[in-house]
């Protein structure tokens, strides 16, 4: 297939597709709606499932029950509806079932706002759902990344029997990119869903139970320490960065998904001023790249993190860096893009921007 | 020596959970009793809800899945929709369906979604301790209504039935008692009848059984057992609701 022209929403249901989702089961919310609409159309024409569910908290339990029956399944939605979908997430995780949820975030708290934000870093790297989980996350910069990454993740979610969040903004879900669907994905071992409830007829001898529920604390303490063996499995294996400009970088700043974009116009401004300017891009933001910052020299002045939020990341910036060099913090929120001149100001005034 | 009665296949060995003179473990055996007649138990798969029968994932033999709380019919439709040859209900109590539950469980009927719905009415939160329902009866006493249940301040049982029976989407639609022998036939006549409907793949069915709960209703199992006779199906009263088989085979 040639490069086409797409938007990154639609693109996300066509890599879905190619990454061989079975069913998607959503609700719409601005500024996702082109996920399920193109894939109304386009899974029901090929025989799959689409449902789309009276509430973003039904949504996220027909995948639970859809992923527990052994299919790839799927769903999307923006800030406030996945934070309705936290209680089946946490419930998705702790049943160690696959599948993929595509978060297109928007500007918040509460309903916040329809314009392009990255205030629910913690919503996916901490959780809103209730005990010790994570999710496997990570956040594009592209439609091209998007693409590449969502084919994947299904792979990941099943590699790990755990849940994968693609995080975008609405930048990326609306703007339109040329891009390419045929890139290869990375080969792994998939074992076979030999747990998933699909019937006994299926597994004579052995009923398959997908559940969360677990009263003994032994045995609930167990279940923890065996989810955070996983956990430590995936940052061992699964952390993905790119190191922008980085021979002898003056600074570095720490950007993902848009921001970092944003981010690399602003490096070019810099040079031809005559200031170095490197950039870490997490991409996966669970696990996090700490191991990128052993990769700063020691003689840089500073690291400035950019977000579109009020500062979430930075928290994760902070530990990584470990005291080791001076932190700064630039951010705009609530659906504001800033100019890359913004974040020249930003680096030339950097002590003011410090803090820690 | 002949056999004369064995317990069902449909169920497991694990002893039940629940407390003397509930009348779950019936409403069990009669699920049980049913796929196995029906001979569809090695393509069933249950929905475990939260509340007293949280653990019936360990009692029906047969696949299971447990939902997150009012959540079980959200489930069900995921499972259906992607394994339609399988056989998929759930098992509810009042609080988990008719409270937290009732959005999934409207929309699931509406959408016609071919599963079977086992509804336990005993008009009280067990798991938690005898807290108000959404069916618990006028003047009922609960911990949570502790002069009971007004109208004014509580507002009236709700009669899932009644309602479910506007809907398109429901083929078939009883409600039951297990309260004596002749209601625990009756009752499992229905039970089998809907699960007949779903591997035919007629659409949505429930059965509303109206069950004991002696602990939480302050009584001896007997006296909870008249009191279903002498309070719940007055308020609640039996028969089927809905029959999509008898109104095709009447047109």
């Amino acid at each position: 297939m040639a490069k086409v022209l797409m938007k990154g929403n639609e693109a996300i249901a066509l890599a879905a597709i190619k990454g061989g989702v079975d069913a998607f089961y959503g609700y719409p919310i601005t500024p996702q709606n082109e996920v399920p609409e193109y894939l109304s159309k386009h899974l029901l024409a090929n025989g799959k499932v689409f449902l789309q569910a009276e509430s973003e908290v039904a949504a996220i339990n027909m995948v639970y029950g859809a992923a527990g029956a052994g299919k790839r399944v799927m769903t999307s939605s923006s800030s406030p509806g996945i934070a309705l979908k936290q209680e089946g997430i946490s419930y998705i995780a702790a049943a160690e079932l696959p599948c993929v949820i595509v978060s297109v975030m928007r500007g918040g708290p509460g309903l916040g706002g329809i314009q392009p934000s990255q205030a629910d870093y913690y919503q996916a790297t901490r959780g809103g759902g209730n005990g010790d989980y994570q999710l496997i996350v990570y956040a594009p910069e592209s439609i091209q990344e998007t693409i590449d990454i969502m084919k994947e993740s299904f792979d990941i979610a099943d590699y790990y029997r755990n849940p994968v969040m693609v995080l975008v903004d609405g930048l990326i879900g609306q703007m339109m990119e040329s891009v390419d669907f045929d890139k290869p994905v990375k080969e792994r071992f998939l074992p076979e869903k030999d747990w998933a409830t699909n019937g006994t007829m299926n597994h004579p001898g052995k009923r398959n139970i997908a559940n969360s529920l677990q009263i003994d604390p032994k045995a609930l303490e167990q279940h923890n320490i065996h989810l955070q063996e996983k956990y430590n499995t995936v940052k061992k294996n699964e952390v993905r960065y790119e190191l922008i400009n980085f021979d002898d970088p003056e600074y570095v700043i720490v950007a993902y998904g848009t921001m970092a974009r944003i981010c690399r116009s602003a490096i070019e401004l810099l040079e031809k001023e005559g200031i170095s300017v490197g950039m870490i891009r997490p991409i996966s933001l669970f696990p996090y790249p700490k191991e990128a910052f052993a990769k700063i020299p020691d003689k840089a002045k500073g690291i400035l993190t950019c977000e579109l939020s009020q500062g979430q990341m930075l928290d994760d910036v902070l530990i990584a860096n470990n005291g080791k060099h001076k932190v700064g913090f630039f951010g705009r929120s609530g659906g504001m893009l800033p100019d890359p001149e913004e974040i020249v100001e930003a680096i030339k005034n950097f002590n003011e921007r410090v803090v820690k | 020596m002949t056999v004369k009665y064995e317990k069902t296949k449909g169920l497991t060995d694990k002893p039940l959970s629940y407390c003397p003179g509930c009348t779950h473990g019936i409403v069990h055996k009669l699920v049980g009793e049913s796929l196995v007649e029906l001979d569809i138990l090695d393509r069933a798969i249950a929905i475990a809800s939260v509340g007293c029968s949280v653990f019936s994932y360990q009692f029906f033999n047969c696949d299971a899945q447990q939902a997150p709380h009012g959540r079980a019919c959200a489930e069900a439709t995921g499972i259906k929709r992607v394994l339609p040859d399988n056989i998929v209900f759930t098992y509810q109590g009042d609080g988990d369906l008719a409270s937290i539950g009732i959005a999934e469980t409207i929309h699931a009927a509406n959408r016609g979604e071919n599963i079977t719905v086992i509804f336990i009415n005993n008009a009280i939160y067990g798991m938690t301790g005898g807290q108000m329902a959404p069916t618990s009866l006028i003047g009922q006493k609960t911990t949570t209504s502790q002069d009971g249940r007004n109208q004014a301040d509580h507002g009236n049982p709700i009669k899932i039935s009644e309602m479910f029976k506007t809907i398109e989407g429901v083929a078939y639609l009883e409600r039951v008692a297990v309260n004596n022998p002749k209601n625990v036939i009756r009752a499992k006549k229905a039970i089998k009848k809907a699960f007949k409907y779903q591997k035919e793949k007629r659409g949505f069915t429930m059965i509303e059984v109206l069950s004991s709960c002696p602990v939480n209703w302050g009584m001896k199992p007997v006296d909870a057992l008249k009191w279903i006779e002498s309070d719940m199906i007055p308020n609640y009263p039996l028969g089927v609701f809905k029959d999509k088989g008898a109104d095709d085979e009447k047109n």
